[in-house]
């Protein structure tokens, strides 16, 4: 996968990678997956995407060389690749905060390095490609467990944990009420993980008709469209007692629609960091002294955002890049229990010679598209 | 300028008296270590040799343990790149160049593909196949503005004057 431009991606060769650091890998990949993250870098919405880049942040693969610092993985392994980077020496890591690594990035401080994720994420090609480098292999990757299905192992690269994440960050108590803003892979399994913490009601709210009615059924909660509302903070204040929600989740980030003045400004001419819609809305709709949890990205500028009612309300926010070392023990013990049931989210294998039609069926919502898997020549 | 939190706060009357660790709203996603109290001290990973041009942030004093290597600045985009990577991220400077050198890159990447002989299929690379496929009349209509908009153009660009 090559980007081009805005909305301009297409299938080059290019060199094989190589071990550039003791502690790599290079991996033949078997799946991949387009991320609703990766919407922002394909809009150009993300500074410092360069045109040549490989995206690809969420991918799994076999092990087909490692440098010899490397002595947890051994060639031929199947494993899982953490979305982050992570040295699992600097301060952050050692606290668990494997999202914000300070040995992976040396173009931005705020976040760690992501494969694929513009060089504001440390310059990485990512895996939307048949073989890709994996520094740091003995930290983050993990072995994929004998019998789990790679189309749920994929899935525990990205959007599980951060799923998971978003419930966890909300500090759900039992009998919680939770409004999750968005019902793409992420909202989806984040509705699905708010039971895991003892919500007592689950809600989620988007537009996007066939989404609903998949997280309706997936998460066995209840969904509504905003378009029908006449305002989805008033729907939720109505539907708590007036009240508003215990917990609130965006899980969209900077493409969100549903407010005229942030789309202009955030999507169409970039003067803030994305469409802050949805994280205006969590603040708005929570209740006072309630909790936000982001996982929607942002650029790394500004946006316009309700911060005089944060205060007011006395609400927590919480919000990071998941830390998905840190969970994936748990959640894969989730999945081979069947508690978890990430596959069922996927409802396009494509091969990844199709990546430009891979993208824009994601990207526009074709054909009830929810989660999109590229699957490169080696892996069909 | 040197700015060290003082270790003995005896002075300070009534200092730490309320202090809760379990009130920890970070928790669990912080095991809090109370290590970043050091600074940049801890023992680095072995560094990956730096043989191509690796921007990086003022705001760390070095280029971190590992880097990506896709890419590097070149050209006009480079140019700007290297002047946004002058200030912080905490700068407009930064953030705005950043986002033009990107666009200038597109038409780079244009020329680049001219110059290697290749011809960039835009409509393939922007997918318009599955519009076909799955959003055929979506497609007919975008196609059916941009005529309607080259047409106009064209016809006010060439209008002679009375």
């Amino acid at each position: 996968m090559n980007y081009r431009g805005p909305q301009r991606v297409r299938i080059d060769e290019k060199p094989e990678p190589k071990i550039l650091h003791p502690q790599d890998a290079i991996v033949r990949v078997t799946r991949s997956c387009i991320c609703g993250s990766d919407l922002h870098l394909y809009n150009g919405n993300v500074p410092d995407t360069r045109v040549g880049m490989t995206f690809g942040h969420e991918f799994i693969g076999e092990v087909i060389e490692i440098g010899e610092e490397v002595q947890k993985l051994k060639v031929g392994d199947m494993i899982i690749v953490p979305f982050n980077i992570a040295c699992g020496k600097c301060h952050f890591c050692k606290q668990g905060l494997f999202g914000n690594c300070h040995e992976s990035n040396s173009q931005a401080t705020a976040v760690g390095g992501i494969f694929g994720y513009s060089h504001t994420a440390g310059g990485y090609d990512g895996g939307q490609a048949e073989y890709v480098r994996v520094p740091y292999a003995d930290v983050g990757p993990t072995v994929i467990p004998p019998g789990m299905d790679p189309d749920d192992a994929v899935l525990l690269t990205d959007v599980v944990p951060t799923g998971y994440q978003a419930a966890e960050m909300g500090g759900i108590q039992k009998g919680d009420t939770v409004v999750i803003f968005g019902a793409g892979p992420i909202g989806i399994m984040a509705a699905r993980c708010s039971w895991l913490f003892g919500a007592g009601r689950v809600i989620v709210i988007d537009k996007v008709e066939y989404r609903l009615e998949f997280v309706r059924n997936y998460a066995n909660c209840e969904a509504y469209n905003y378009e029908e509302m006449d305002d989805p903070v008033v729907f939720v204040k109505k539907t708590t007692d007036w009240m508003g929600a215990d917990v609130v989740i965006d899980a969209v980030g900077a493409e969100a629609t549903g407010n005229v003045m942030q789309t202009i400004t955030g999507r169409k001419l970039l003067l803030q960091a994305g469409s802050a819609t949805a994280a205006h809305w969590a603040v708005n709709s929570v209740k006072k002294g309630g909790i936000v949890s982001i996982v929607g990205i942002y650029g790394p500028t500004d946006n316009l955002f309700p911060l005089g009612n944060v205060v007011n309300k006395g609400i927590t926010i919480r919000a990071n890049q998941a830390s998905v070392k840190r969970l994936l023990p748990r959640l894969i013990d989730h999945v081979q229990n069947g508690i978890l049931n990430p596959k069922a989210l996927i409802t396009h294998r494509i091969p990844l010679e199709d990546v430009a039609d891979a993208y824009h069926i994601f990207s526009e919502k074709l054909d009830n598209c929810i989660k999109p898997v590229l699957i490169p020549p080696s892996a069909r | 300028m040197e700015n060290k939190t003082p270790k003995d706060y005896s002075h300070i009357k009534g200092w730490g008296i309320d202090a809760d660790p379990k009130n920890d709203p970070t928790y669990p996603m912080k095991h809090r270590t109370d290590a970043e109290q050091e600074g940049y001290s801890w023992d680095r990973p072995t560094l990956q040799d730096v043989n191509i041009e690796v921007l990086h942030s003022i705001e760390r004093p070095n280029v971190t343990a590992v880097f990506g290597t896709s890419t590097p600045p070149s050209g006009l985009s480079g140019m700007i790149r290297r002047y946004a990577f002058k200030h912080s991220e905490n700068s407009y400077l930064h953030w705005l160049p950043l986002l033009m050198a990107d666009r200038v890159n597109v038409v780079e990447g244009v020329i680049d593909d001219f110059a290697k002989g290749t011809v960039p299929n835009i409509f393939a690379e922007k997918g318009w196949k599955a519009d076909w496929e799955h959003n055929r009349s979506g497609l007919i209509q975008k196609v059916g503005i941009m005529a309607l908009v080259a047409t106009a153009a064209v016809v006010l660009l060439t209008r002679k004057k009375d």
